[in-house]
């Protein structure tokens, strides 16, 4: 096995490993702020921020948190994180933070800190759990966006807002509704698996 | 009728699991069978009603200026309410222990509990409301479960592609259950609501 890197450790989130598809961390976020690319994004962004300093934070203390407690530790620093992206955001994207409503303060629950946390930055220097934290937040923001693409396109005929169809498109309202973000999401593992299992058996 | 009106909203048109996308995490993970899904209801019920209750005092303390603590507070009385329950049960009912010990840990990370109390005091609900919400909540959740804990024992006996076996098949067959549950929003109007109550017999 190759030595880690901050590349290599970066971009393992992105497909390999990643949160959403691959290690089925975060749902519940990804179901419910994917109704447009908008909202996908900043919700990214905002995980991806958490990630990152509370990977970085974990593994600065990793030999002062005691293992015993190291949970509500953990939580400790991801809510911290957590408040202040929520406040920041509040102050200054107020249209984003009213829609991504109690998802924003939900992210201190994401099993996708916690599980980074636990699974990486307890064990690994800042440097490498910083890159990880990074990777795991941008692949999360991947995944987010092609659910919320096909979401948007169908069920509203914009993307970024911007109308992609004539007057005469008739929107496909459920996939703005709650089912359609199940559909998606699970069509998407499908698929994802699939072109797994082909690169497998290819190499 | 206003508890009767939370209730139903609560369970039927805004499950919890189905239409908010609270709680996605559990209800992939714990649904293989209806014993265990039982078990994880019951253990939810149980710490969300408290947690909803509990925090709401939490929530009055931290009023006057401290209301940025609010995210870290709450997790933490969750965290800490979590470990008592757990012990509280293992000393005084060994049996009730048994049958919902192993569930209680992750109930610390279930989103549902942290929304519901944040719902609680986004909503602007008296202390009698807030516990009645938590409660419905709590059972909109089990009841998610429950049917979905049935429909995947019965598809495990089916043939199914090897690519959407897994988290794939289960998140389009909890989009049908949600396309189902789509149905009871005929209930949210104040009348329809009193005729339900009339038939049942409470109004």
């Amino acid at each position: 096995m190759s030595t880690p890197t901050f590349r290599s450790e970066l971009t393992r989130g992105f497909w390999r490993e990643n949160p959403i598809f691959v290690i089925v961390l975060g749902t519940c976020p990804t179901l419910a702020v994917s109704t447009s690319l908008q909202n996908a994004v900043g919700m990214g962004l905002a995980v991806t921020f958490v990630t990152a300093c509370s990977n970085a934070l974990v593994a600065m203390l990793r030999g002062i948190i005691p293992n015993k407690i190291r949970i509500p530790c953990f939580i400790v620093v991801a809510a911290t994180f957590v408040t202040i992206t929520d406040l920041f955001m509040h102050a200054f994207t107020f249209p984003l933070w009213q829609a991504l409503g109690i998802f924003i303060p939900l992210i201190v629950v994401n099993c996708i800190i916690l599980g980074r946390a636990e699974a990486y930055a307890y064990k690994n220097t800042v440097w490498h759990a910083t890159a990880d934290g990074i990777g795991m937040g941008l692949g999360f923001t991947l995944a987010l966006c092609a659910i919320a693409s096909i979401r948007e396109v169908l069920g509203n005929g914009t993307l970024w807002n911007v109308p992609l169809f004539g007057d005469g498109f008739q929107p496909i309202l459920i996939f703005i509704l709650a089912p359609g973000a199940f559909f998606v999401f699970g069509s998407l593992m499908a698929i994802s698996n699939w072109l797994k299992a082909r690169q497998g058996g290819a190499a | 009728m206003s508890y009767l009106l939370i209730l139903i909203s609560a369970v039927l048109i805004n499950n919890f699991v189905l239409m908010q996308f609270l709680g996605i995490c559990p209800f992939l993970g714990v649904s293989r069978r209806i014993e265990t899904a039982l078990g994880m209801g019951m253990a939810v019920i149980f710490v969300m009603v408290l947690a909803g209750g509990m925090t709401y005092g939490i929530q009055q303390l931290l009023m006057p200026g401290y209301e940025y603590l609010q995210t870290l507070a709450f997790i933490l009385t969750i965290a800490a309410l979590v470990q008592v329950v757990e012990m509280v049960m293992q000393k005084l009912s060994p049996i009730l222990y048994q049958a919902l010990g192993i569930y209680l840990p992750l109930i610390t990370t279930n989103c549902a509990v942290l929304g519901v109390t944040l719902l609680n005091i986004k909503r602007e609900y008296n202390f009698v409301e807030a516990v009645v919400f938590s409660g419905a909540a709590a059972v909109g959740f089990t009841l998610a479960l429950l049917l979905f804990a049935g429909i995947r024992e019965r598809m495990e006996r089916t043939g199914l592609p090897q690519y959407v076996q897994g988290p794939a098949i289960g998140l389009i067959s909890a989009g049908l259950l949600s396309m189902a549950f789509m149905a009871f929003s005929a209930f949210r109007t104040e009348q329809m609501l009193q005729d339900l109550a009339a038939l049942v017999g409470l109004g």
